[in-house]
C-alpha cells in the first residue's frame, strides 16, 4: 500500500452513505461534536444531487458510474458526491487541502464504493444495521481506512 | 429597522448621477416655473440622461472650497475617506449651476434686465469660488424664437448678455415657454449633461494631478483616497468601465495599507465599500462571474482580519453585512434579468450572512456578559462633537490618530466597554431571522427543498432563542415531516428536542405530549437516560401533574412555564387528546391482523392487535378500542382498564394492559359477524389506544387502518430487502417485522351441508323436452327451511342462447318462446335431516351447441356461533354443460319409377320421392309417424300413407319412405317447383308416456320440371316362357301440340326371335298415343 501515504494528506471530515430513497444508511464524521452540522450539510447537498440526477435523465442509465464532483462550495467545507445504483456517497472534505485533486477524490470514492460492495455482498449483512453505531465496527474501520 | 453602524451608507449604494442645481425658479408661486421643474423631474425614464436635479435659491451657499494645497510635504492624512465626501459630491457640490431668468429678446427694459441677470450669475460664482463648477443661464421666454440667424436683435443681445455674464455662448440657453416644453427640456438637460461630464472630467484630472506630490511612506492613505475619488468621479461621469478599473486599483491599495489592531476596522470598512462598488459594477456590466470572483477574493482577504479580540463580534457583524450586501446585489441583478442557478444563487450569501450573524450573537454573548452593575460610561466615548465620525471606520474616541500605539489605554478600555454594552442591546435574533428568511425565499426559488428545510430549522431555533416559542414551534413543526419522511432520525431528534422545549415553555399540552411520544419512539436517537426522563415527564403529565423542566431552558422562561403548567392543572375540562399517528413515529407501535382473509358467517371473526412499546420503561395503557367500517362491531373490540373496585381483585387483564419495552404484546379479539354482512368486507378503520385515564389526562393514539405510522413503510421496505435470518424466539413471541398488517377480511356465507345431484341423459336433442332430474339431499343436523331452487341457463352466456333455450318444470306440454331461460327461486319447501327431494326440470334447446346450466339451491338454517343464535343462509350450486345435437338427418331424392336417379322430373310423368331418415341420436328414437304435405303444384299418384309409423331407430339406423308423385306441366318455372313439407313426429324411445311428441318439419327441395315432346312407355310382361311368344307393347305419346313424324326401328337382342315391323314411319298426332305391338320369340340360356 505505497499509495496510502498520499491519501493521508486528504482529510475527509464526514462520509455518509445514502440510499436510493435518500435516507442515511451510514454516517460517520470525525469531529463528533459537530455531527449535527455535517448531517445537515449532507442532507442539504442532496438537493443538488437530485437536481443533477434529474437533469441527466435517461443518460444516467447508460453511465457506469457517476462522479458529480464538487456539489457546492461552502465557506468551510467542500462536498463531493458519486453514485452508482442510486446509492449515494458524499464526502465532506476540509478545504485546507488546497492540493486536493479531482482524480484523487475520484479514487477515494472508487475505494469506498468497492468496500461498500464488499459489505453488501455479505448475505448476513442487514442493510438496516449499518446505520446503527457500534454494531459493526468492522465495516466502519473498513470504510475509514480508505480515506 | 433603523440603519445600524454596519449598514452600508446610502450614498455608497446609490447610483451616482451628475448633480445639477437649478436656481431662479420659484416652484411654489410661479406656475411657469413649476411646469419647468416638473418637466425636469417628472417621469424620468431610463432613456433620460442620468442627472439628479435640485432647485436651490440663487443665493444658496455651496460648501466652501478649502484653499488649494501647494505642497503635500508636511501633510499627514488622518484617515482614508471622510464620511461626508460622497454625499458632498452627490448632493451638495453641483457640477453645473443653472440660472433661470425670465427675459425675452424684445424686452423693453433690456439694459436693466441684463445687468440683473449678470448680478445673479455673479452671486452664484461667488458662492462657488474655487470650484470648477460650471454656470449656465437659461432665459425663459414667452415667445417662440425665430430660426437661428434670422433674429438679428436676438443674436446681438445674446452676445451682449454672454459678455455681461462672462459666459461662453455654449452656456446660454433659451427656453421658450410654449407647447413643446418637454422637448425643450430634454434638449436642455442633454446640454447640461455635457457640461456636467466636462466638470467631472476636470475633477478627475485635478485629483490625478495630486498624485505626483505623494510619497509612499506618509501618504499611503491618500493613495487609496485619491483612487477612490477618481473612481467615484468616473461613476458620476457615467464612465463605469474606468470607475471599475479605478475601484479595483483602490481595492488593491487598501490591502497594501499597513494594518494594525487600531486601524483594521477602517481598512475593512473601506475594503467593504470598494468591494461593494466593484461587485455592483460587475453585475451592471453583466459579468456576474467577475463579481463572484471579486467577492470571494474579498472574503478570503478579510476573513482573518478580526482585529481586537474583545470586539470580535464586530468582525462577525461586518462579515455578515458583506454577505448580505452581496446577496442583495445578486438578487437585484436577477430582478434585472440575470439568471442564477441552483448552486450559485443569492440564497447562499444570505445563508452565510446568517451564519456570521449567528456567530456575532455567540461572540456578543460571551464578550458582553457584563454584570448589571457595570454602567455605561459617562461621558459617552462613542459621542463625537458633530454626532458623526470624520472618517469611515474610525473609533470615535481616537479619531484621526494614526499611531499604532494606544496613547490612552484607559480611554480605549472605556470605548470598548461602550461598544460591548451597546452590542448587548442589538436584536441579534431579529437580524438572523431576517437573513434566514431571505435565504429561504431564494432556496425555494432555486429548487433546494432540503436547504430550505434546514434554514427553517435554524429560523425556528432562532425564534426559540428569541423566546418567540409560538413561531418557533410553527416553523419546526412544518419541517419535521421532511426529515421524518426521509428518515434522517438524528436531525429529526434534534428538531424535536427544541420543539419539546418550546411546548414545555408554553405549556402546550398536546404538542408536549406529541413530541414526547416521538422522542420516546424508535425514530429518536436520544440516549436512554434522556428517554427515561421524557417518559417520566410524560407519565407525570398524564397524571395531571407538571413535568420537570426541560434542560438548558432560559431560567426566566422556565419559571413562567412552571406557572403556566400549574394553571393547566387547575383547569378542568377537556383533557382528552386524540393524536393521529400516521404523521409521526410514536413510541407505541401497532399492527392489526385478521387471522384469515375471509371468515364464514357462522364462525367468529378473529384478529390480533400487536402492540410494541419502544420507551425505556414499561407503560400501562388504559383502553384499547378498534373501530370498523361497520360500527356495530366496535363494541365487541374494546379492552378497558377494570374499574377501581375490581382492581383489588386479581384481574387477568392487568398484565395485558402493560406494555413492556421491546416485547411484542398480542391481544386477541373475536366477534360474530352479522348475517347481513355476508359478501361484504369488514375493515378495521382505526385503532385507538388510550394512555392515562379520564380523571387525569388522557392521550388517545389513533392509528388509521390496521396500524403503521410515518416510518412503517420505510421499515417494511428495508425488512423486505434484508436477507438476514431472525434469531429464534420462544414460541409465544413473534418478531415485530414479521407481522404483516391485514386490516380487512371478507365475510362469506356458511358452508352448505347439502348435496345437489343432477341426473340426465346427454346430449340433448334439438327441440326435445330434455329432462334434468335435480336431487337435493340435506346432510344438516337440523331442519332446513325455505329451500329454493334456481335453475336454468347460466347467465352471462351468449345472448342468442337465452332466446333459444326455454326451461319449465312441466314436461307434459311443449314449451314455446314465452318460457324463460332461467327459473328463479322456485320454493321447494323444507327438508328434514337426511331427507331428499327430487325435481324434474325440462329444457328445450332450439339450436345445437353447448350450454351451461346452473342449479342453485339456497336455504335457511338456524345455527349458533359463540353461543349466539343466528340464521344462516346457505347455498350450493351445480353447473353442468349440456351439448345439444340434431336427432336425425333427413335425405330426400327424386327417382324415376324405375328407381333411376333424376336430376329433374318430367311434366305429367310419375316419379318417386324417396325420404331417408338417419338417426344421429345416441339414444333410440321412436318415429311416431310421418306425414307428407304436398305443395299445390304436386299431385299424388297413390295414397300418401306413412310407411314408418312407430318405427324405432337405433343410432345409425335409417328409415326410408317412398311416395309416387306427379307434377303437371306448369311451363318453365325459375328455380324449380316447390314439393312440400315432410313432417316427422318423434320422441325418445326412453321418454315417458306423457312427454309430448315432437314434430320436426322438413322442407322438401324444389324440383325442376321439364316438358318432353315424346314419351315412350314400354309395357313388358314381367316374365316370358321359353319358346313362347312374348308380347311387347310400346306406348308412344306425343306431348306436343302438333303432329310429329316418328320413325321407329326395333333392334331385338340375339336371344329373341322377332316378329313384326322392324322399321316403321308414321305421323304422330298431337296429344295422341299410339300402341305399337311386336312379338318376340326366343330362348334364354338357362
Amino acid at each position: 500500500m505505497g499509495k496510502r501515504t498520499r491519501y493521508l494528506t486528504i482529510t475527509a471530515i464526514c462520509i455518509p452513505v445514502i440510499t436510493k430513497e435518500n435516507y442515511p444508511l451510514y454516517i460517520r464524521s470525525t469531529p463528533m461534536e459537530n455531527e449535527l452540522r455535517f448531517q445537515y450539510m449532507v442532507h442539504t447537498s442532496l438537493d443538488m444531487v437530485d437536481e443533477k440526477i434529474s437533469s441527466m435523465g435517461k443518460a444516467l442509465v447508460n453511465q457506469r458510474e457517476l462522479y458529480l464532483g464538487l456539489l457546492y462550495p461552502t465557506e468551510d467545507y467542500k462536498v463531493f458526491y458519486t453514485t452508482i445504483s442510486k446509492v449515494k456517497f458524499v464526502m465532506v472534505v476540509n478545504p485546507s487541502n488546497t492540493a486536493l485533486r479531482d482524480n484523487e477524490i475520484h479514487r477515494m470514492f472508487w475505494k469506498l464504493h468497492n468496500s461498500y460492495i464488499d459489505v453488501m455482498c455479505n448475505p448476513f449483512c442487514n442493510p438496516r444495521t449499518i446505520s446503527r453505531p457500534g454494531t459493526d465496527n468492522m465495516v466502519m474501520s473498513m470504510m475509514i481506512q480508505v480515506c | 429597522m433603523s440603519p445600524t453602524q454596519w449598514d452600508l451608507p446610502v450614498e455608497l449604494c446609490c447610483r451616482p448621477m451628475a448633480f445639477v442645481t437649478l436656481t431662479g425658479l420659484d416652484v411654489v408661486y410661479n406656475a411657469v416655473h413649476r411646469a419647468v421643474w416638473d418637466a425636469f423631474c417628472a417621469n424620468r425614464r431610463a432613456d433620460r440622461v442620468p442627472i439628479s436635479f435640485k432647485v436651490l435659491p440663487g443665493d444658496h451657499e455651496y460648501p466652501k472650497c478649502r484653499p488649494k494645497r501647494t505642497s503635500y510635504e508636511w501633510y499627514i492624512p488622518k484617515g482614508i475617506l471622510k464620511t461626508g465626501w460622497m454625499n458632498k459630491h452627490l448632493n451638495l457640490v453641483p457640477a453645473l449651476v443653472v440660472v433661470f431668468y425670465e427675459l425675452d429678446w424684445d424686452e423693453p427694459q433690456w439694459k436693466e434686465k441684463q445687468s440683473e441677470c449678470a448680478t445673479r450669475v455673479e452671486i452664484v460664482r461667488q458662492s462657488l469660488q474655487g470650484r470648477n463648477t460650471k454656470v449656465a443661464v437659461v432665459l425663459i421666454q414667452k415667445k417662440t424664437p425665430l430660426p437661428p440667424g434670422e433674429d438679428v436683435i436676438a443674436s446681438e443681445r445674446a452676445a451682449a448678455l454672454c459678455n455681461a455674464c462672462e459666459l461662453s455662448g455654449k452656456s446660454l440657453f433659451v427656453l421658450p415657454h410654449t407647447d413643446h416644453l418637454v422637448g425643450y427640456i430634454i434638449r436642455l438637460e442633454n446640454a447640461f449633461y455635457e457640461h456636467a461630464q466636462t466638470y467631472y472630467y476636470t475633477e478627475i484630472r485635478r485629483v490625478k494631478s495630486h498624485k505626483e506630490f505623494l510619497n509612499k511612506t506618509t501618504h499611503q492613505l491618500l493613495f487609496v483616497r485619491h483612487q477612490f475619488k477618481i473612481a467615484f468621479f468616473s461613476e458620476l461621469k457615467q464612465d463605469t468601465q474606468n470607475a471599475l478599473k479605478n475601484y479595483r486599483t483602490a481595492y488593491n491599495l487598501v490591502h497594501e495599507l499597513r494594518a494594525h489592531e487600531t486601524n483594521i476596522l477602517e481598512i475593512k470598512t473601506m475594503a467593504g465599500f470598494i468591494n461593494y462598488k466593484i461587485c455592483r459594477l460587475c453585475f451592471q456590466h453583466n459579468t456576474p462571474l467577475d463579481a463572484i470572483a471579486q467577492f470571494r477574493k474579498h472574503i478570503d482577504l478579510c476573513k482573518k482580519k478580526i482585529g481586537s479580540a474583545e470586539l470580535s463580534f464586530e468582525h462577525a457583524a461586518w462579515m455578515s453585512k458583506q454577505f448580505q450586501a452581496f446577496g442583495d446585489l445578486f438578487d437585484e441583478a436577477i430582478k434585472l434579468g440575470l439568471t442564477a442557478i441552483q448552486t450559485q444563487n443569492p440564497g447562499f450569501y444570505y445563508q452565510q450572512a446568517a451564519y456570521y450573524a449567528q456567530e456575532r450573537k455567540q461572540l456578543a454573548k460571551s464578550l458582553c456578559n457584563h454584570e448589571a452593575s457595570v454602567m455605561y460610561p459617562n461621558p459617552d466615548p462613542l459621542e463625537t462633537q458633530t454626532g458623526v465620525l470624520d472618517f469611515y471606520g474610525q473609533r470615535s474616541w481616537r479619531q484621526g490618530i494614526l499611531s499604532f500605539d494606544l496613547s490612552d489605554p484607559e480611554k480605549e478600555k472605556v470605548g470598548v466597554l461602550a461598544i460591548q454594552l451597546k452590542e448587548r442591546n442589538v436584536a441579534h435574533s431579529e437580524i438572523i431571522i431576517t437573513l434566514l428568511s431571505n435565504a429561504v425565499a431564494q432556496f425555494k426559488k432555486y429548487k433546494c427543498p432540503r436547504m430550505k428545510s434546514h434554514l427553517m430549522v435554524q429560523m425556528g431555533e432562532e425564534y426559540y432563542y428569541a423566546k418567540d416559542y409560538t413561531k418557533a414551534l410553527k416553523l419546526l413543526d412544518y419541517v419535521m415531516c421532511d426529515y421524518r419522511s426521509e428518515g434522517w432520525w438524528t436531525l429529526l431528534t434534534s428538531i424535536l428536542t427544541t420543539a419539546l422545549k418550546c411546548s414545555y415553555l408554553m405549556a402546550q399540552l398536546k404538542d408536549y405530549i406529541t413530541y414526547s411520544l416521538e422522542l420516546l419512539g424508535r425514530a429518536s436517537t436520544l440516549k436512554d437516560d434522556q428517554k427515561s426522563r421524557i417518559e417520566k415527564n410524560l407519565i407525570n403529565v398524564l397524571m395531571n401533574e407538571s413535568p420537570d423542566p426541560e434542560p438548558d431552558c432560559d431560567i426566566f422562561a422556565g419559571k413562567t412555564a412552571q406557572k403556566l403548567w400549574a394553571d393547566r392543572i387547575s383547569l378542568a375540562g377537556s383533557n382528552i387528546f386524540t393524536i393521529g399517528v400516521q404523521d409521526f413515529v410514536p413510541f407505541v407501535q401497532c399492527k392489526a391482523k385478521f387471522h384469515a382473509p375471509s371468515f364464514h358467517v357462522d364462525v367468529p371473526v378473529e384478529f390480533d392487535i400487536y402492540l410494541k412499546a419502544d420507551c425505556p420503561h414499561p407503560i400501562r395503557f388504559s383502553k384499547l378500542c378498534v373501530s370498523f367500517n361497520n360500527q356495530e362491531y366496535n363494541q365487541f373490540c374494546v379492552i378497558e382498564e377494570a374499574s377501581k373496585a375490581n382492581e383489588v381483585l386479581e384481574n387477568p387483564t392487568q398484565g395485558k394492559m402493560c406494555l413492556v419495552p421491546g416485547k411484542t404484546r398480542k391481544l386477541l379479539f373475536k366477534f360474530v359477524a352479522k348475517t347481513e354482512d355476508v359478501g361484504k368486507k369488514i375493515e378495521i378503520t382505526s385503532v385507538d389506544l388510550a394512555l392515562g385515564n379520564e380523571t387525569g389526562r388522557c392521550v388517545v393514539l389513533n392509528w388509521q387502518g390496521g396500524g403503521g405510522d410515518a416510518a412503517s413503510s420505510q421499515e417494511a421496505l428495508q425488512a423486505a430487502r434484508s436477507f438476514k435470518r431472525r434469531p429464534k424466539l420462544p414460541d409465544n413471541e413473534v418478531h415485530w417485522d414479521s407481522i404483516i398488517i391485514q386490516a380487512s377480511t371478507m365475510i362469506i356465507s356458511r358452508v352448505p351441508n347439502i348435496s345437489v345431484h343432477l341426473q340426465h341423459e346427454p346430449p340433448a336433442l334439438t327441440n326435445e323436452m330434455y329432462c334434468l332430474v335435480v336431487t337435493v339431499q340435506s346432510h344438516e343436523k337440523t331442519q332446513i327451511r325455505d329451500v329454493k331452487l334456481t335453475a336454468g341457463l347460466k347467465p352471462g352466456q351468449d345472448a342468442n342462447l337465452t332466446q333459444k333455450t326455454h326451461v319449465t318444470l312441466h314436461g307434459t306440454e311443449l314449451c314455446d318462446e314465452s318460457y324463460p331461460a332461467l327459473l328463479t327461486d322456485i320454493p321447494v319447501g323444507d327438508l328434514h335431516p337426511g331427507e331428499q327431494l327430487e325435481k324434474m326440470l325440462y329444457v328445450r334447446c332450439g339450436t345445437v351447441g353447448s350450454r351451461m346450466f346452473l342449479v342453485y339451491v339456497s336455504y335457511l338454517i338456524n345455527t349458533t356461533a359463540e353461543e349466539k343464535e343466528i340464521v344462516c343462509k346457505c347455498h350450493k350450486d351445480e353447473t353442468v354443460t349440456i351439448e345439444t345435437v340434431f336427432p336425425f338427418d333427413v335425405a330426400v331424392k327424386f327417382v324415376s319409377t324405375k328407381f333411376e336417379h333424376l336430376e329433374r322430373v318430367y311434366a305429367d310423368i310419375p316419379f318417386l320421392l324417396m325420404t331417408d331418415l338417419l338417426s344421429a341420436s345416441p339414444w333410440a328414437l321412436t318415429v311416431v309417424s310421418s306425414e307428407l304435405q304436398l305443395a299445390p303444384s304436386m299431385t299424388t299418384v297413390d295414397q300418401l300413407e306413412s310407411q314408418v309409423d312407430n318405427v324405432v331407430l337405433q343410432t345409425g339406423e335409417s328409415a326410408s319412405e317412398c311416395f309416387c308423385l306427379r307434377c303437371p306441366s306448369l311451363g318453365n318455372v325459375e328455380g324449380g317447383v316447390a314439393t312440400g313439407h315432410y313432417i316427422i313426429s318423434w320422441k325418445r324411445t326412453s321418454a315417458m308416456e306423457n312427454i309430448p311428441v315432437i314434430r320436426t318439419v322438413i322442407t322438401l327441395p324444389h324440383v325442376i320440371v321439364e316438358n318432353i315432346p315424346l314419351h315412350v312407355n314400354a309395357d313388358l310382361p314381367s316374365f316370358g316362357r321359353v319358346r313362347e311368344s312374348l308380347p311387347v307393347k310400346y306406348h308412344l305419346q306425343n306431348k306436343t301440340d302438333f303432329v310429329q313424324d316418328v320413325e321407329i326401328s326395333v333392334e331385338p337382342s340375339d336371344a329373341f326371335m322377332f316378329s313384326g315391323l322392324k322399321q316403321i314411319r308414321l305421323p304422330a298426332q298431337a296429344f295422341y298415343s299410339y300402341q305399337y305391338f311386336c312379338q318376340a320369340t326366343g330362348s334364354t340360356h338357362g
